[in-house]
Protein backbone atom coordinates (compact mmCIF):
# COMPACT_ATOMS: atom_id res chain seq x y z
CA UNK A 1 0.00 0.00 0.00
CA UNK A 2 1.54 3.19 -0.88
CA UNK A 3 2.10 6.48 1.79
CA UNK A 4 -0.06 8.68 2.28
CA UNK A 5 0.71 12.24 2.07
CA UNK A 6 -1.24 15.78 2.74
CA UNK A 7 -0.92 18.46 -0.09
CA UNK A 8 -2.42 21.88 0.86
CA UNK A 9 -4.48 23.49 -2.07
CA UNK A 10 -5.05 26.75 -1.81
CA UNK A 11 -5.10 29.97 0.20
CA UNK A 12 -3.60 31.59 -2.46
CA UNK A 13 -3.96 29.49 -5.78
CA UNK A 14 -3.96 30.30 -9.66
CA UNK A 15 -6.80 28.73 -10.42
CA UNK A 16 -9.39 30.44 -7.28
CA UNK A 17 -9.77 34.09 -7.53
CA UNK A 18 -11.02 33.73 -4.14
CA UNK A 19 -8.74 32.17 -1.01
CA UNK A 20 -9.90 28.78 0.22
CA UNK A 21 -8.02 25.97 1.45
CA UNK A 22 -8.27 22.38 1.38
CA UNK A 23 -5.63 19.37 2.72
CA UNK A 24 -6.34 16.64 0.36
CA UNK A 25 -4.74 13.54 1.57
CA UNK A 26 -3.04 12.03 -1.39
CA UNK A 27 -2.01 8.00 -2.27
CA UNK A 28 0.42 8.54 -5.15
CA UNK A 29 -2.09 10.60 -7.23
CA UNK A 30 -5.68 9.50 -6.08
CA UNK A 31 -7.01 11.57 -3.64
CA UNK A 32 -8.42 9.93 -0.61
CA UNK A 33 -10.01 12.61 1.65
CA UNK A 34 -10.06 16.48 1.31
CA UNK A 35 -10.75 18.48 4.72
CA UNK A 36 -11.74 22.45 3.40
CA UNK A 37 -11.19 25.14 6.33
CA UNK A 38 -12.21 28.53 5.72
CA UNK A 39 -12.51 31.75 7.30
CA UNK A 40 -10.29 33.90 5.32
CA UNK A 41 -13.40 36.11 3.88
CA UNK A 42 -15.02 36.37 7.01
CA UNK A 43 -15.73 39.90 7.72
CA UNK A 44 -19.15 39.60 10.16
CA UNK A 45 -21.51 41.25 8.09
CA UNK A 46 -24.59 39.69 9.86
CA UNK A 47 -23.24 41.93 12.42
CA UNK A 48 -23.01 44.86 10.37
CA UNK A 49 -27.18 44.56 10.78
CA UNK A 50 -26.78 46.16 14.59
CA UNK A 51 -24.64 49.36 13.12
CA UNK A 52 -26.44 50.23 9.53
CA UNK A 53 -29.98 50.83 10.11
CA UNK A 54 -31.90 48.75 7.83
CA UNK A 55 -32.85 50.65 4.64
CA UNK A 56 -28.95 51.17 4.53
CA UNK A 57 -28.34 47.43 5.27
CA UNK A 58 -28.77 46.62 1.72
CA UNK A 59 -25.65 48.40 0.74
CA UNK A 60 -23.94 45.64 2.62
CA UNK A 61 -26.04 43.10 1.60
CA UNK A 62 -24.84 43.67 -2.04
CA UNK A 63 -21.58 43.65 -1.00
CA UNK A 64 -21.79 39.95 0.60
CA UNK A 65 -20.53 38.96 -2.80
CA UNK A 66 -19.73 40.40 -5.47
CA UNK A 67 -20.76 38.29 -8.33
CA UNK A 68 -24.53 38.04 -7.02
CA UNK A 69 -24.36 41.00 -5.56
CA UNK A 70 -27.86 42.37 -7.11
CA UNK A 71 -29.31 39.00 -5.62
CA UNK A 72 -28.00 39.83 -2.34
CA UNK A 73 -29.93 42.90 -2.47
CA UNK A 74 -32.97 41.34 -3.75
CA UNK A 75 -33.59 38.79 -0.95
CA UNK A 76 -32.85 40.91 1.95
CA UNK A 77 -35.74 43.88 0.59
CA UNK A 78 -38.26 40.95 -0.40
CA UNK A 79 -37.31 39.88 3.69
CA UNK A 80 -37.71 43.41 4.67
CA UNK A 81 -40.85 44.03 2.94
CA UNK A 82 -42.57 40.74 3.85
CA UNK A 83 -42.35 41.57 7.90
CA UNK A 84 -43.19 44.95 7.14
CA UNK A 85 -45.98 43.92 4.58
CA UNK A 86 -44.90 46.28 1.79
CA UNK A 87 -46.88 45.69 -1.51
CA UNK A 88 -43.69 46.42 -4.08
CA UNK A 89 -45.15 47.57 -7.45
CA UNK A 90 -45.91 45.03 -10.20
CA UNK A 91 -42.95 47.32 -12.67
CA UNK A 92 -40.77 47.11 -9.81
CA UNK A 93 -40.86 43.82 -9.51
CA UNK A 94 -40.21 43.03 -13.52
CA UNK A 95 -37.58 44.85 -13.26
CA UNK A 96 -35.99 43.21 -10.46
CA UNK A 97 -36.42 40.21 -11.98
CA UNK A 98 -34.17 41.35 -15.55
CA UNK A 99 -31.49 42.42 -13.42
CA UNK A 100 -31.61 39.12 -11.56
CA UNK A 101 -31.13 37.32 -14.92
CA UNK A 102 -28.43 39.93 -15.86
CA UNK A 103 -26.80 38.89 -12.98
CA UNK A 104 -27.03 35.27 -13.73
CA UNK A 105 -26.06 35.77 -16.57
CA UNK A 106 -23.25 37.47 -16.07
CA UNK A 107 -22.09 34.67 -13.09
CA UNK A 108 -22.93 31.62 -15.18
CA UNK A 109 -20.43 33.37 -17.81
CA UNK A 110 -18.01 33.74 -15.62
CA UNK A 111 -17.97 30.66 -14.26
CA UNK A 112 -17.95 29.19 -17.94
CA UNK A 113 -14.33 30.78 -18.17
CA UNK A 114 -12.76 30.20 -15.32
CA UNK A 115 -13.80 26.53 -15.24
CA UNK A 116 -12.50 26.62 -19.21
CA UNK A 117 -9.55 28.04 -17.79
CA UNK A 118 -9.09 25.15 -14.98
CA UNK A 119 -9.44 22.84 -17.87
CA UNK A 120 -6.62 24.49 -19.59
CA UNK A 121 -8.91 26.09 -22.42
CA UNK A 122 -7.88 29.45 -22.74
CA UNK A 123 -9.39 29.71 -25.56
CA UNK A 124 -12.84 29.37 -23.91
CA UNK A 125 -12.40 30.85 -21.20
CA UNK A 126 -11.44 33.99 -23.48
CA UNK A 127 -14.51 34.01 -25.35
CA UNK A 128 -16.74 33.07 -22.36
CA UNK A 129 -15.71 36.61 -20.92
CA UNK A 130 -15.81 38.53 -24.07
CA UNK A 131 -19.76 37.60 -23.93
CA UNK A 132 -20.07 38.41 -20.56
CA UNK A 133 -18.82 42.34 -20.92
CA UNK A 134 -22.17 42.80 -23.10
CA UNK A 135 -24.01 41.57 -20.71
CA UNK A 136 -21.81 44.07 -17.75
CA UNK A 137 -21.98 47.17 -20.59
CA UNK A 138 -26.39 46.27 -20.10
CA UNK A 139 -26.06 46.33 -16.42
CA UNK A 140 -23.76 49.87 -16.55
CA UNK A 141 -26.25 51.67 -19.12
CA UNK A 142 -29.28 50.68 -17.19
CA UNK A 143 -27.80 51.01 -13.46
CA UNK A 144 -25.01 52.67 -13.28
CA UNK A 145 -22.51 49.72 -12.08
CA UNK A 146 -20.72 47.09 -13.76
CA UNK A 147 -20.31 44.72 -10.86
CA UNK A 148 -22.39 46.64 -7.65
CA UNK A 149 -25.51 47.79 -9.25
CA UNK A 150 -26.91 48.93 -5.84
CA UNK A 151 -30.50 49.75 -7.34
CA UNK A 152 -33.02 47.47 -5.59
CA UNK A 153 -34.18 49.12 -2.53
CA UNK A 154 -36.71 48.56 0.17
CA UNK A 155 -40.09 49.10 -1.24
CA UNK A 156 -38.79 48.94 -5.15
CA UNK A 157 -36.60 50.11 -7.54
CA UNK A 158 -34.26 53.01 -7.80
CA UNK A 159 -34.27 53.22 -11.07
CA UNK A 160 -36.16 52.89 -14.26
CA UNK A 161 -35.69 51.50 -17.78
CA UNK A 162 -37.99 53.37 -20.24
CA UNK A 163 -38.77 52.00 -22.84
CA UNK A 164 -36.62 52.64 -25.95
CA UNK A 165 -33.76 51.47 -23.88
CA UNK A 166 -36.06 48.17 -22.74
CA UNK A 167 -36.73 48.09 -26.78
CA UNK A 168 -32.86 47.97 -27.55
CA UNK A 169 -32.19 45.06 -25.04
CA UNK A 170 -35.00 43.18 -26.31
CA UNK A 171 -33.32 43.99 -29.89
CA UNK A 172 -30.06 42.65 -28.80
CA UNK A 173 -31.26 39.82 -27.61
CA UNK A 174 -31.48 37.67 -30.28
CA UNK A 175 -27.78 37.75 -31.69
CA UNK A 176 -26.82 37.43 -28.05
CA UNK A 177 -28.39 33.83 -27.70
CA UNK A 178 -26.66 32.98 -30.54
CA UNK A 179 -23.57 33.86 -29.48
CA UNK A 180 -24.13 31.95 -26.08
CA UNK A 181 -25.52 29.09 -28.10
CA UNK A 182 -22.24 29.29 -29.95
CA UNK A 183 -20.15 29.06 -26.90
CA UNK A 184 -22.27 26.13 -25.26
CA UNK A 185 -21.34 23.98 -28.22
CA UNK A 186 -18.23 24.40 -27.56
CA UNK A 187 -18.85 23.33 -23.97
CA UNK A 188 -21.22 20.87 -24.66
CA UNK A 189 -20.33 19.03 -27.56
CA UNK A 190 -15.98 19.38 -27.32
CA UNK A 191 -14.59 15.99 -26.81
CA UNK A 192 -11.76 17.40 -24.94
CA UNK A 193 -14.16 18.95 -22.59
CA UNK A 194 -16.19 15.75 -22.66
CA UNK A 195 -13.14 13.62 -21.52
CA UNK A 196 -12.06 15.86 -18.77
CA UNK A 197 -15.27 16.56 -17.48
CA UNK A 198 -17.23 13.37 -17.73
CA UNK A 199 -17.48 10.61 -14.98
CA UNK A 200 -15.05 13.15 -12.72
CA UNK A 201 -16.60 14.14 -9.27
CA UNK A 202 -20.43 11.96 -9.10
CA UNK A 203 -22.51 13.29 -7.07
CA UNK A 204 -25.48 10.85 -6.82
CA UNK A 205 -29.24 11.98 -6.00
CA UNK A 206 -29.50 10.35 -3.01
CA UNK A 207 -25.78 12.34 -1.90
CA UNK A 208 -26.68 15.76 -3.10
CA UNK A 209 -30.36 15.79 -1.67
CA UNK A 210 -29.08 14.03 2.35
CA UNK A 211 -25.99 16.41 2.04
CA UNK A 212 -28.08 19.65 1.33
CA UNK A 213 -26.86 20.89 -1.99
CA UNK A 214 -27.93 23.81 -3.40
CA UNK A 215 -28.58 24.95 -7.23
CA UNK A 216 -26.72 23.26 -10.40
CA UNK A 217 -24.88 21.24 -7.96
CA UNK A 218 -28.11 19.76 -6.97
CA UNK A 219 -29.89 20.00 -10.33
CA UNK A 220 -26.79 18.51 -12.13
CA UNK A 221 -27.68 15.17 -9.84
CA UNK A 222 -31.26 15.01 -10.76
CA UNK A 223 -33.10 17.08 -8.28
CA UNK A 224 -35.53 19.34 -9.77
CA UNK A 225 -35.35 22.19 -7.24
CA UNK A 226 -35.29 26.09 -8.48
CA UNK A 227 -36.45 28.40 -6.23
CA UNK A 228 -37.48 30.38 -9.08
CA UNK A 229 -40.57 27.80 -9.56
CA UNK A 230 -42.53 29.65 -6.01
CA UNK A 231 -42.47 32.66 -8.43
CA UNK A 232 -40.95 35.33 -6.43
CA UNK A 233 -40.72 38.82 -7.87
CA UNK A 234 -42.31 38.07 -11.43
CA UNK A 235 -41.33 34.62 -11.65
CA UNK A 236 -45.04 33.73 -11.04
CA UNK A 237 -46.21 35.46 -13.87
CA UNK A 238 -43.29 34.37 -16.32
CA UNK A 239 -43.87 30.92 -15.18
CA UNK A 240 -40.00 29.18 -14.57
CA UNK A 241 -39.27 25.33 -14.66
CA UNK A 242 -36.18 24.21 -13.30
CA UNK A 243 -33.04 22.69 -16.00
CA UNK A 244 -31.92 19.55 -14.41
CA UNK A 245 -29.53 16.74 -15.42
CA UNK A 246 -29.38 13.73 -14.22
CA UNK A 247 -25.65 12.14 -14.34
CA UNK A 248 -24.19 14.06 -10.95
CA UNK A 249 -20.86 14.14 -12.48
CA UNK A 250 -18.62 17.76 -13.45
CA UNK A 251 -20.20 17.82 -17.36
CA UNK A 252 -23.74 17.55 -15.61
CA UNK A 253 -22.79 20.59 -13.49
CA UNK A 254 -21.53 22.64 -16.37
CA UNK A 255 -24.64 21.36 -18.28
CA UNK A 256 -27.02 22.57 -16.22
CA UNK A 257 -25.39 26.14 -16.45
CA UNK A 258 -25.02 26.11 -20.01
CA UNK A 259 -28.75 25.53 -20.16
CA UNK A 260 -29.71 27.89 -17.73
CA UNK A 261 -27.78 30.86 -19.71
CA UNK A 262 -30.35 30.34 -22.63
CA UNK A 263 -33.61 29.66 -19.65
CA UNK A 264 -32.19 33.32 -18.53
CA UNK A 265 -32.47 35.18 -21.86
CA UNK A 266 -35.99 33.68 -22.35
CA UNK A 267 -37.09 35.17 -18.90
CA UNK A 268 -35.77 38.50 -19.90
CA UNK A 269 -37.10 38.28 -23.36
CA UNK A 270 -40.51 37.17 -21.71
CA UNK A 271 -40.15 40.20 -18.87
CA UNK A 272 -39.07 42.62 -21.25
CA UNK A 273 -42.39 41.79 -23.57
CA UNK A 274 -45.07 41.75 -20.59
CA UNK A 275 -43.43 44.55 -18.43
CA UNK A 276 -46.28 46.58 -16.95
CA UNK A 277 -46.70 50.25 -16.96
CA UNK A 278 -46.79 52.44 -13.27
CA UNK A 279 -44.61 53.37 -10.56
CA UNK A 280 -41.47 52.06 -9.55
CA UNK A 281 -40.98 52.12 -5.97
CA UNK A 282 -43.83 52.84 -2.49
CA UNK A 283 -42.84 54.92 0.29
CA UNK A 284 -41.75 52.64 3.38
CA UNK A 285 -42.72 54.60 6.74
CA UNK A 286 -41.87 52.67 10.07
CA UNK A 287 -39.59 49.82 11.25
CA UNK A 288 -39.31 45.61 10.61
CA UNK A 289 -40.83 44.37 13.61
CA UNK A 290 -41.39 40.54 13.03
CA UNK A 291 -39.04 37.89 11.65
CA UNK A 292 -38.92 35.87 8.00
CA UNK A 293 -36.70 33.23 6.36
CA UNK A 294 -36.56 35.14 2.93
CA UNK A 295 -35.13 32.84 0.00
CA UNK A 296 -33.77 34.26 -3.42
CA UNK A 297 -32.72 31.62 -6.12
CA UNK A 298 -28.97 32.66 -6.78
CA UNK A 299 -26.36 31.53 -9.37
CA UNK A 300 -25.07 29.02 -7.39
CA UNK A 301 -28.36 27.62 -5.83
CA UNK A 302 -30.77 29.13 -2.97
CA UNK A 303 -29.49 31.62 -0.62
CA UNK A 304 -31.91 32.26 2.82
CA UNK A 305 -31.69 35.52 4.24
CA UNK A 306 -33.41 35.41 7.83
CA UNK A 307 -34.10 38.56 9.51
CA UNK A 308 -35.99 39.79 12.79
CA UNK A 309 -36.67 43.08 13.43
CA UNK A 310 -37.39 44.47 16.52
CA UNK A 311 -39.68 47.32 15.89
CA UNK A 312 -36.83 49.49 15.70
CA UNK A 313 -34.14 51.10 13.01
CA UNK A 314 -32.08 48.69 13.41
CA UNK A 315 -32.55 45.05 12.96
CA UNK A 316 -31.90 42.80 16.22
CA UNK A 317 -30.07 39.52 14.14
CA UNK A 318 -29.62 38.85 10.20
CA UNK A 319 -28.60 35.29 9.36
CA UNK A 320 -27.59 34.02 6.12
CA UNK A 321 -27.17 30.83 4.40
CA UNK A 322 -25.25 31.11 1.18
CA UNK A 323 -25.36 28.50 -1.48
CA UNK A 324 -21.92 27.54 -1.72
CA UNK A 325 -22.09 26.68 2.06
CA UNK A 326 -24.49 24.29 1.26
CA UNK A 327 -22.01 23.08 -1.25
CA UNK A 328 -19.14 22.39 0.69
CA UNK A 329 -20.05 19.31 2.05
CA UNK A 330 -21.21 17.62 -1.09
CA UNK A 331 -17.63 18.81 -2.44
CA UNK A 332 -15.82 17.31 0.18
CA UNK A 333 -17.94 13.96 -0.51
CA UNK A 334 -16.94 14.50 -4.63
CA UNK A 335 -12.93 14.87 -4.13
CA UNK A 336 -11.92 11.26 -3.02
CA UNK A 337 -10.90 9.27 -5.98
CA UNK A 338 -10.28 11.93 -7.91
CA UNK A 339 -6.77 12.75 -9.80
CA UNK A 340 -4.67 15.57 -8.40
CA UNK A 341 -4.44 16.93 -11.63
CA UNK A 342 -8.54 17.06 -11.50
CA UNK A 343 -8.51 18.97 -8.19
CA UNK A 344 -9.44 22.03 -9.53
CA UNK A 345 -11.67 20.90 -11.90
CA UNK A 346 -13.58 19.35 -9.03
CA UNK A 347 -13.82 22.47 -6.85
CA UNK A 348 -14.56 24.76 -9.31
CA UNK A 349 -17.77 22.64 -10.59
CA UNK A 350 -19.57 23.66 -7.24
CA UNK A 351 -18.87 27.71 -8.65
CA UNK A 352 -17.45 28.18 -5.08
CA UNK A 353 -17.69 31.71 -3.86
CA UNK A 354 -16.03 31.87 -0.84
CA UNK A 355 -16.96 35.82 -0.14
CA UNK A 356 -20.33 35.02 0.23
CA UNK A 357 -19.79 31.66 2.39
CA UNK A 358 -17.88 33.32 4.74
CA UNK A 359 -19.86 36.49 4.81
CA UNK B 1 2.88 54.13 -20.97
CA UNK B 2 6.52 55.44 -21.40
CA UNK B 3 7.69 53.79 -17.90
CA UNK B 4 6.71 50.42 -19.96
CA UNK B 5 10.46 48.97 -20.18
CA UNK B 6 9.69 45.44 -19.08
CA UNK B 7 7.05 43.22 -18.61
CA UNK B 8 5.22 43.51 -14.73
CA UNK B 9 4.09 40.11 -14.04
CA UNK B 10 1.39 40.44 -11.04
CA UNK B 11 0.67 38.67 -8.31
CA UNK B 12 -3.01 38.67 -7.26
CA UNK B 13 -4.33 38.24 -3.78
CA UNK B 14 -7.92 38.45 -2.36
CA UNK B 15 -7.54 39.66 1.08
CA UNK B 16 -11.08 39.32 2.63
CA UNK B 17 -13.08 41.54 -0.18
CA UNK B 18 -16.76 41.11 -1.48
CA UNK B 19 -15.11 39.70 -4.86
CA UNK B 20 -16.56 42.60 -7.07
CA UNK B 21 -12.73 43.96 -7.67
CA UNK B 22 -11.42 40.56 -8.05
CA UNK B 23 -13.67 39.78 -11.16
CA UNK B 24 -12.48 43.48 -12.31
CA UNK B 25 -8.88 42.56 -11.78
CA UNK B 26 -9.45 39.01 -13.96
CA UNK B 27 -11.59 41.14 -16.23
CA UNK B 28 -8.66 42.87 -17.18
CA UNK B 29 -7.10 40.16 -18.73
CA UNK B 30 -10.31 39.34 -21.30
CA UNK B 31 -10.68 40.47 -24.70
CA UNK B 32 -11.79 43.97 -23.94
CA UNK B 33 -9.08 45.36 -21.87
CA UNK B 34 -6.56 42.90 -22.63
CA UNK B 35 -3.63 43.90 -20.10
CA UNK B 36 -1.37 40.62 -21.80
CA UNK B 37 -1.03 42.86 -25.05
CA UNK B 38 1.20 44.84 -22.47
CA UNK B 39 3.29 42.08 -21.26
CA UNK B 40 0.97 42.26 -17.99
CA UNK B 41 0.40 38.60 -17.28
CA UNK B 42 -1.02 37.13 -13.83
CA UNK B 43 0.71 34.89 -12.42
CA UNK B 44 0.00 32.57 -9.36
CA UNK B 45 3.60 32.34 -8.41
CA UNK B 46 4.81 35.03 -5.87
CA UNK B 47 8.46 34.38 -7.05
CA UNK B 48 7.52 35.53 -10.35
CA UNK B 49 6.04 38.64 -9.85
CA UNK B 50 6.81 41.64 -9.50
CA UNK B 51 3.48 43.51 -8.71
CA UNK B 52 0.81 42.82 -6.09
CA UNK B 53 -2.57 43.58 -6.77
CA UNK B 54 -4.55 42.96 -3.53
CA UNK B 55 -8.13 43.53 -2.71
CA UNK B 56 -10.17 43.73 0.88
CA UNK B 57 -9.77 45.15 4.16
CA UNK B 58 -7.79 42.07 5.33
CA UNK B 59 -9.33 40.03 8.51
CA UNK B 60 -7.42 38.62 11.20
CA UNK B 61 -7.02 34.83 9.33
CA UNK B 62 -5.67 36.49 6.08
CA UNK B 63 -3.27 39.04 7.85
CA UNK B 64 -0.29 36.13 7.86
CA UNK B 65 -1.53 35.19 4.37
CA UNK B 66 -0.89 38.30 3.18
CA UNK B 67 2.33 39.59 4.94
CA UNK B 68 3.64 35.94 3.78
CA UNK B 69 3.11 36.55 -0.09
CA UNK B 70 4.33 40.23 0.41
CA UNK B 71 7.54 38.43 2.19
CA UNK B 72 8.31 36.13 -0.60
CA UNK B 73 8.03 38.08 -3.80
CA UNK B 74 11.51 39.73 -4.64
CA UNK B 75 13.00 43.05 -4.57
CA UNK B 76 11.86 45.41 -5.88
CA UNK B 77 8.35 44.98 -5.48
CA UNK B 78 5.46 47.25 -5.58
CA UNK B 79 1.83 46.91 -3.72
CA UNK B 80 -1.51 48.07 -5.52
CA UNK B 81 -4.51 48.18 -2.91
CA UNK B 82 -7.33 47.92 -5.40
CA UNK B 83 -10.77 49.14 -4.09
CA UNK B 84 -12.27 51.66 -1.05
CA UNK B 85 -11.76 48.37 1.72
CA UNK B 86 -7.86 47.67 0.53
CA UNK B 87 -7.62 51.35 1.26
CA UNK B 88 -9.96 51.87 4.24
CA UNK B 89 -11.73 48.91 5.01
CA UNK B 90 -14.40 50.61 3.00
CA UNK B 91 -18.11 49.66 4.29
CA UNK B 92 -16.77 46.84 6.20
CA UNK B 93 -14.38 49.09 8.38
CA UNK B 94 -17.02 48.82 11.21
CA UNK B 95 -16.77 45.07 11.17
CA UNK B 96 -15.31 43.16 14.25
CA UNK B 97 -13.04 41.29 11.82
CA UNK B 98 -11.30 43.54 9.57
CA UNK B 99 -8.04 45.44 10.03
CA UNK B 100 -9.13 48.36 7.65
CA UNK B 101 -7.37 48.49 4.70
CA UNK B 102 -3.77 46.89 3.17
CA UNK B 103 -1.99 49.69 4.80
CA UNK B 104 -2.17 48.17 8.03
CA UNK B 105 -0.07 44.68 7.55
CA UNK B 106 2.24 45.71 4.36
CA UNK B 107 3.31 48.85 2.90
CA UNK B 108 0.93 50.32 0.05
CA UNK B 109 2.59 51.97 -3.15
CA UNK B 110 -0.78 52.55 -5.05
CA UNK B 111 -3.80 53.00 -4.30
CA UNK B 112 -7.29 52.55 -6.82
CA UNK B 113 -10.42 54.02 -5.24
CA UNK B 114 -14.01 52.76 -6.34
CA UNK B 115 -16.45 50.50 -5.03
CA UNK B 116 -16.05 48.05 -7.09
CA UNK B 117 -13.03 49.72 -8.86
CA UNK B 118 -13.28 49.67 -12.76
CA UNK B 119 -11.29 47.58 -14.76
CA UNK B 120 -9.83 50.62 -16.45
CA UNK B 121 -8.86 52.15 -13.03
CA UNK B 122 -6.77 49.31 -12.17
CA UNK B 123 -4.84 49.60 -15.31
CA UNK B 124 -4.32 53.18 -14.62
CA UNK B 125 -2.98 52.12 -11.17
CA UNK B 126 -0.76 49.12 -12.76
CA UNK B 127 0.72 51.97 -15.14
CA UNK B 128 1.15 54.35 -11.94
CA UNK B 129 3.13 51.14 -10.07
CA UNK B 130 5.15 50.78 -12.85
CA UNK B 131 6.87 53.87 -12.78
CA UNK B 132 7.11 53.97 -8.71
CA UNK B 133 8.71 49.93 -9.71
CA UNK B 134 11.29 51.71 -12.28
CA UNK B 135 11.96 54.00 -9.65
CA UNK B 136 12.80 51.39 -6.74
CA UNK B 137 14.60 49.57 -9.41
CA UNK B 138 16.84 52.14 -10.35
CA UNK B 139 17.55 53.03 -6.23
CA UNK B 140 18.52 49.45 -6.20
CA UNK B 141 21.01 49.67 -8.79
CA UNK B 142 22.66 52.96 -7.67
CA UNK B 143 22.88 51.24 -4.09
CA UNK B 144 24.78 48.22 -5.42
CA UNK B 145 27.04 50.88 -7.62
CA UNK B 146 28.12 52.47 -4.67
CA UNK B 147 28.58 49.38 -2.84
CA UNK B 148 31.04 48.61 -5.37
CA UNK B 149 32.63 51.84 -5.90
CA UNK B 150 33.29 51.77 -1.81
CA UNK B 151 34.45 48.37 -1.93
CA UNK B 152 37.08 48.91 -4.71
CA UNK B 153 38.72 51.94 -2.91
CA UNK B 154 39.17 50.27 0.71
Amino acid sequence: MPGRIVVPFGPQHPVLPEPIHIDLVLEDELVVDAVPSIGYIHRGLEQLVQKREYPEYVYVAERICGICSFMHALCYCQGIEHIMGIEVPDRSRYLRTIWSEYSRLHSHLLWLGLFADAMGFENLFMRSWQLRESVLDISEDTTGGRIIQSTCKVGGVRRDIGQDKLDEIHRGLDSFEEDCRDLGKVFLNDETVKYRLKGLGVLSKDEAYTLGSAGPTLRGSGVASDHRETGYAAYGELGYKAVVETAGDCYARCAVRVRELYSSIDIIRRAIEGMPEGPIDVKVKGAPDGEYFSRVEQPRGEVVHYLLGNGTKHLARARIRTPTFANIPALVKMLPGAQLADVPIVVLSIDPCISCTER
Amino acid sequence: MAFLKRSPWILHYDASSCNGCDIEVLACLTPLYDVERFGIINTGNPKHADILLITGGVNSQNRPVVRNLYEQMPEPKVVIAVGACAATGGIFRECYNIAGGIDKVIPVDVYVPGCAARPEQIIDGVVAALGILEEKRERMAGGARMKEEAGETT
